[in-house]
């Protein structure tokens, strides 16, 4: 079932004060609190930027809590209960500027697996007390809501990004934050190539940058937790991964894990579904129907 | 805050319960001056772990589990792997069981550094949260941050990245960690470990309340030293079972103010503890000399049953897993394979770790393929919950005599003893529950 949710516009927050301290708010949604924690982890950088910015509510650091409106608001986790959504619009009316940080708040996460789930199946499940549950049947990123102004990328985010963009919503001007692939990272890092020299499965070309090509340093391929790049091709990448002798449902659950949700990674998984009919249907051409079904449409 | 209701009776309500992980909030209601209801409300919504495990291949959990809790990501990487390699019949060599014991080491003292300075400490020194505590303890905060960056910086040598680290997989890792990179941590370890033996004589003079627990304990113990990644089941009655009896044991309960389940312990309405309380008082003989050492001049006896002291046991454990880290760097040779082969077969595998607030039991059923059919994740805080609660209204009996503020903070403080993470304790609703 289709669910069509309003995109609320920028709402008109006032403007701060001049030489007020810049305020900081952190909000959480479904998530496991790693993105967050990724700013407590700034130990060098903490108490620096605890001078710069004013931290104003940040529940899992802080029992204080300075009243709205905000100057930067990160937003970390998707939206999966009603009272969310609700939730979501009112924290974009108190934020002046808006970041998503980390996969789950910008693409759905990993609990959007839920999104490709046969319903009927789900609902099978026997719960001890379902009613005792408030969710929805989807996991949807913030901007399926709210008008986003970032979205910071990575499962979790990396922390020299997460600093980039801070600085520059304080310094009013935009986070410089690469969209390219990270086999340009990996060439840059000097790190042999594990698809060409050990036939290693990697999602580095259509994975976007910002770890710094670190499943490839550890001799592993890239399993693609910071999403699609801006120009993924996702199809000959996976031609190349079946080619090299993956089966098809290994192709669909690689491409659908952290980012599952995201448009491109979303689209090819499904290509390698295993039919109703066929356990392994590796080479079917792409079902512009299964794009619009939809229980599986992950709005926009 | 506290709302008086029509017919005489009080409520205390914490909407957001703060520098914990994860959301929830608290309720206490009272009439005529005694407590009638203890609620720990648990509102984080549920993510389905163990609904979308099913139909993964056995090699993904330790990658998806990780993503139950980016606090203690590493407890979920190992408690997979064990009971993978269970169900498919393999032990991993002692050299690849040290390197998880490092990068366990790494997990521990990142995440018992952030609670004690940065989530606890600030409650027994009277602030709001570590940024307020710095403008008058600078020295103390920064001392934490050191610590807590010597373990990110080891789980980052060893696994890549602190959060969710990229080089743990079913059988062990993708690379091992060169004698070269590990000798570089040590400078900073060692300064830790001087830092640590500092904290526990400074938490050792913070004020608790006078009170001694009376709930079970129960923790892992393995063949030789302290509980970290891996062992048998022991309990403070006695009790001492295989990992893969843990399902006949432990039973969880559905209960309506929580997306977390209830844990209970061989069918006992009393509540029982896991995490440094129950590792301390099952396993205080096996700390090396210089944590009994430490551990005696704070105070400690050979147990602790005072939840508020659990931040003094939480620093002798920095001081230990401090130690154990250095002692694996020091004796590191290269050289070692990392990883062996776990191929796929039908089966059912049992693994539990001590993630830093206490066991974390995995259990797998797969195909002969690998695939997985079903899966069950019993993490701490779950287990915890009901001696929370329990803890709670005997602290509120006691406290009802004063202010509201000063009630409801001092109720946070006894809920943040326990260090929970909310963040694990839900999304464990998927379960295939048989009682109905």
């Amino acid at each position: 079932m289709t669910t069509t949710l309003p995109v609320l516009p920028v709402p008109h927050v006032p403007a701060r004060a001049p030489h007020a301290m810049p305020t900081l708010a952190v909000w959480k949604f479904a998530s496991c609190d790693g993105c967050q924690l990724t700013l407590l982890n700034c130990e060098d950088e903490l108490m620096a930027l605890a001078g710069r910015i004013r931290i104003a509510y940040f529940p899992e650091a802080t029992r204080a809590v300075v009243d709205g409106p905000y100057d930067v608001s990160l937003v970390e986790g998707s939206v999966t209960t009603p009272e969310e959504i609700e939730r979501i619009g009112h924290i974009r009316e108190m934020s002046r500027t808006l970041v998503t940080i980390g996969a789950c708040a910008s693409a759905g996460g990993i609990q959007a697996l839920r999104n490709f789930g046969d319903v009927a199946e789900f609902r099978s499940v026997v719960y001890a007390h379902p009613e005792y549950l408030s969710t929805l049947a989807r996991s949807t990123p913030i901007s399926a809501h709210v008008s986003v102004d970032f979205e910071l990328r990575g499962c979790p985010v990396d922390k020299g990004q997460l600093l980039e963009v801070l600085s520059a919503y304080i310094q009013g001007r935009r986070p410089r934050i690469p969209t390219y692939s990270v086999c340009v990272e990996c060439k840059r890092r000097g790190a042999v190539c594990v698809t060409v020299a050990h036939g290693t499965p990697c999602l580095g070309p259509v994975t976007q940058a910002g770890c710094g090509a670190l499943c490839p340093a550890f001799a592993r391929g890239c399993y693609g937790c910071f999403g699609p790049q801006d120009t993924p091709n996702t199809a000959a990448l996976a031609d190349r991964l079946l080619a090299g002798g993956m089966a098809p449902v290994d192709v669909m659950r690689i491409y659908r894990t952290f980012n599952a949700a995201s448009e491109p990674f979303r689209r090819e998984s499904e290509r390698h579904e295993p039919g109703p009919d066929d356990d392994a249907r590796d080479d079917a051409p792409h079902d512009a129907a299964a794009d619009a079904r939809p229980e599986r449409e992950v709005p926009r | 805050m506290t709302h008086k209701l029509s017919d005489g009776g009080q409520v205390l309500e914490v909407g957001t319960l703060a520098r914990v992980e994860g959301e929830g909030g608290m309720h206490i209601s009272f009439r005529d001056g005694r407590v009638e209801d203890v609620q720990l409300r648990i509102y984080e919504p549920p993510r389905f772990y163990e609904g979308f495990l099913r139909g993964r291949a056995w090699t993904e959990p330790p990658d998806i589990t990780a993503r139950i809790c980016g606090i203690c990501p590493v407890a979920y990487q190992f408690s997979s792997c064990l009971a993978i390699e269970d169900a498919c019949g393999v032990t991993v060599p002692d050299a690849i069981r040290t390197v998880r014991r490092l990068l366990y080491c790494g997990e521990w003292i990142e995440s018992h550094a952030l609670h004690v300075f940065l989530l606890h400490a600030p409650d027994f020194l009277g602030y709001d949260g570590a940024i307020e505590m710095a403008r008058d303890h600078p020295h103390v905060v920064e001392m934490g941050l050191r610590i807590k960056k010597a373990g990110n910086d080891l789980m980052t040598v060893v696994g890549g990245r602190s959060v969710h680290p990229v080089n743990v997989r079913v059988g062990g890792f993708y690379r091992m960690p060169t004698r070269v990179e590990l000798h570089r941590l040590r400078p900073a370890l060692a300064r830790a470990l001087d830092d640590a033996v500092a904290t526990v004589s400074l938490v050792a003079t913070f004020d608790v309340p006078d009170w001694e627990q009376p709930w079970t304990y129960l923790s892992l113990r393995p063949d030789h030293g302290y509980p970290i990644e891996g062992g048998r089941v022991v309990t403070s009655t006695g009790a001492d079972w295989d990992v893969r009896d843990f399902p006949q044991h432990v039973t969880e309960v559905h209960v309506p103010h929580s997306t977390a389940l209830h844990a209970r312990l061989d069918g006992e309405d009393t509540p029982y503890v896991v995490g440094p309380l129950a590792r301390y008082t099952l396993n205080h003989h096996r700390l090396s000399p210089l944590a009994k050492d430490v551990a005696h001049e704070a105070g400690l006896g050979s147990t602790c049953r005072n939840p508020f002291r659990s931040i003094v046991v939480r620093s002798v454990e920095l001081v230990y897993a401090l130690e154990e880290a250095l002692r694996i760097v020091d004796a590191w040779a290269d050289g070692v394979a990392p990883s062996v082969p776990v191929p796929a077969r039908a089966g059912e595998g049992f693994g539990a770790t001590e993630a830093p607030r206490g066991v974390l039991f995995h259990r797998y059923r797969l195909d002969d393929d690998g695939t997985i059919l079903d899966a069950q994740i019993v993490p701490p805080t779950s287990q915890n919950q009901p001696s929370i609660e329990a803890d709670l209204r005997v602290m509120a009996e006691r406290w009802t005599v004063l202010s509201d503020d000063d009630l409801s903070h001092r109720c946070e403080h006894a809920i943040r003893n326990y260090d929970p993470c909310i963040s694990c304790a839900t999304h464990f609703l998927d379960l295939r529950v048989e009682r109905s």
